[in-house]
């Protein structure tokens, strides 16, 4: 092998060395600007448009019964506006990370509250919260029956289910 | 309502095979001119070597593509990459016939590097979902005490070069800190995602720092204990590093409290300071770093430092090309040193590739700690990234004389089997993390604004749509996923 050819090898070696690292970061770039612009086409569709496509891969179990409330919504507090498909299995609510819905929130506790089917009925329990869990004025004590519409105030936050 | 099977539409991957052929063909092509610069043919056992890798990586691509199918698409090629070029190098360091060369073994590095991949796939078809792992926290941390304790047992550990943190059992021997890594981060990940709210939100505001409670000290001091005994009894400041920083580094994570940084640093400078002044290894280590070049140390203890420099400096800018090296005059070139003989033959501008391939692997867990959900894979994700970062810092920062230099390995790329397989251990499970955090899921994420639109969430209402909309989605969104960007917002989303 000539010294031409050796050098020439020699840099190409480093040149495809470099485009195994560029062509890397361009997959890592499709990556990082993908998303967001998907997002935010989902996320602010026009306001008379056509409703907009649930995120595809949906295997969460349904809502235990058609007609019945099909989503919890909070309509108060830091993460108003933030919507929880309702499955069989209820959502939780607290602090801790485990939670359905977790609440940044020093006046919720860790596990502050359980909202569950049973029955084709919705109920809500406070799970023993320092600060409770009210609907309306009323502090919940043990299992209450929750109907679609009426807030449940935990901590800052106030949720409601929607149908 | 149709049933879309999470694997329908999910991505094909083909971003993940290019770059591999790629990977393969820079391994390919660096056996090549090893082999042509110094027997002027193709070097023996090329084609072995080829197709073992080749093969095993096309293996790992399919298992990624069956049981991980949104699994990160760079991380594979990457590492397979490092693997390929290690292996080139280490092949060029065996067919010299230098004595000081004789430990460079190809064919027990192809071995070893077959064996983690293989063991890589078997982590990914074992462990179907990362939050399994979470059970194991406690016995995690035993694991990784014992592992970490086990060079200290006499008869079974043994010093070589000053450091005694091999272990021997029978003709095979075991690193088993690099192990010992991987079941901390999961002890780390798991204690913390139980713990953080108690490190974080309890004790006083000092100086603008919010100082934990001492009471909730503990485990910090027992993971400083540790790794101080592994300081002075292994004496290996580089894996004692690693466990403290990789605990400081996840409670950091877990914490979002700058207090925990401070403490950790105070307290192994503390700990470094006293070691430093108490013990003549430590005092020597020191030495060997700022004062390289001193006639009296240049023959003894500073010859292996000052050759791997000099390597580096012939290296130069593009390298003195495959094969055209003198690896032979740096000690231990195909392991502790394989970074100095890149830098020999590939040069200043190979090195920045393999930094650079290194920081994509780095960037890739930490971005995947951000999407995943769940606040156990987060730390874990994190840990495993934020711990291959600090070893090739510490690594590389000794080789370069920037830090005391250490015994750890350079990922990947170091001949030795714990090296290699742990490693593959750890890209097997931020694959599988990686996978999770990607996959498009029904749930919105937390913190995320409702559409203004009555919605579609989940319930039977997606049938609405026909399977026509969701399906032009996933298409639309192969390769990459519509969820994680949403997710970054979990972390601070709520303060704003």
């Amino acid at each position: 092998m000539s010294e031409l050819t050796f050098t020439l090898l020699r840099l190409g070696y480093l040149v495809l060395l470099w485009v195994f690292v560029l062509s890397a970061v361009a997959v890592l770039r499709r990556d990082l600007a993908g998303p967001r612009t998907a997002s935010t086409r989902r996320r602010r569709p026009e306001p008379a448009g056509p409703a907009p496509t649930p995120t595809p891969g949906g295997g969460a179990p349904r809502a235990p019964q058609r007609g019945g409330p099909s989503r919890l919504v909070v309509v108060a507090g830091p993460l108003t506006g933030t919507t929880i498909p309702l499955t069989s299995s209820g959502v939780l609510i607290g602090r801790a990370p485990s939670c359905t819905l977790v609440l940044d929130d020093d006046y919720s506790s860790s596990r502050h509250a359980r909202i569950f089917p049973q029955g084709g009925q919705w109920f809500v329990e406070d799970l023993g919260s320092t600060n409770g869990t009210y609907i309306g004025e009323e502090r919940v004590q043990g299992i209450v029956p929750l109907a679609p519409g009426v807030g449940v105030q935990i901590g800052q936050s106030v949720v409601e289910l929607q149908g | 309502m149709t049933a879309l099977r999470p694997e329908e539409g999910a991505p094909t991957r083909i971003a993940e095979a290019i770059l591999l052929v790629v990977a393969l063909a820079l391994g390919m092509g660096g056996m090549w001119m090893v082999g042509h610069s110094l027997e002027g043919g193709l070097p023996e056992g090329f084609w072995t070597y080829t197709i073992v890798l080749a093969a095993l990586a096309f293996t790992a691509h399919i298992v990624l593509r069956l049981r991980a199918p949104y699994a990160d698409q760079v991380i594979l090629p990457a590492v397979v990459l490092l693997n390929s070029v290690s292996m080139a190098t280490v092949l060029r360091q065996d067919i010299v016939p230098y004595p000081s060369l004789q430990g460079a073994n190809a064919p027990r590095h192809i071995m070893w590097s077959a064996i983690g991949i293989v063991l890589a796939c078997i982590v990914i078809v074992v462990i179907r979902d990362h939050r399994s792992l979470r059970r194991l926290t406690y016995t995690a941390m035993v694991v990784g005490i014992v592992l970490v304790i086990l060079p200290l047992i006499p008869g079974l550990g043994r010093e070589i070069n000053g450091a005694k943190i091999w272990i021997y059992i029978g003709p095979f021997s075991l690193q088993p800190a690099e192990f010992a890594k991987i079941a901390f981060a999961v002890f780390f990940a798991g204690y913390l995602v139980a713990n953080r709210d108690t490190l974080a939100l309890a004790g006083k505001k000092f100086l603008g720092l919010q100082l934990p409670r001492l009471r909730d000290l503990g485990p910090i001091l027992i993971v400083w204990a540790v790794s101080l005994a592994v300081l002075i009894g292994e004496k290996d400041l580089g894996t004692s590093l690693l466990f403290f920083g990789l605990f400081v580094g996840m409670l950091y994570l877990a914490t979002d409290r700058v207090g925990w940084i401070a403490i950790g640093l105070v307290m192994f400078a503390a700990g470094a300071v006293v070691a430093w002044s108490i013990f003549s290894h430590v005092q020597l280590r020191v030495n060997i770093w700022l004062d390289a070049l001193n006639p009296d140390l240049i023959n003894g203890p500073s010859f292996q430092l000052v050759q791997g420099l000099f390597a580096m400096a012939y290296g130069g800018m593009f390298g003195a090309g495959w094969g055209e090296g003198y690896p032979q005059y740096v000690p231990f070139a195909f392991s502790d040193f394989i970074y100095a003989a890149i830098g020999e033959e590939l040069g200043l501008t190979g090195l920045l590739a393999i930094l650079l391939v290194y920081l994509v692997i780095i960037q890739r867990g930490l971005r995947h700690a951000i999407g995943v959900r769940d606040g156990f894979g987060k730390l874990l994700a994190g840990g495993l990234a934020f711990v291959m970062a600090l070893q090739l810092f510490v690594v590389v920062g000794g080789i370069t004389r920037v830090i005391p230099l250490t015994g750890l390995t350079l990922p990947f790329m170091a001949q030795g089997g714990s090296s290699l397989l742990a490693n593959w251990i750890v890209i097997a499970l931020m694959l599988r993390i990686s996978d999770a955090a990607r996959r498009p899921s029904a749930l919105p994420t937390r913190g995320a604004l409702a559409d203004p639109v009555p919605a579609v969430v989940g319930g039977g209402a997606i049938e609405v749509g026909g399977g026509t909309p969701v399906q032009a989605e996933t298409e639309a969104g192969a390769g990459r996923s519509g969820t994680p960007d949403d997710a970054t917002q979990i972390v601070r989303g709520v303060d704003r």
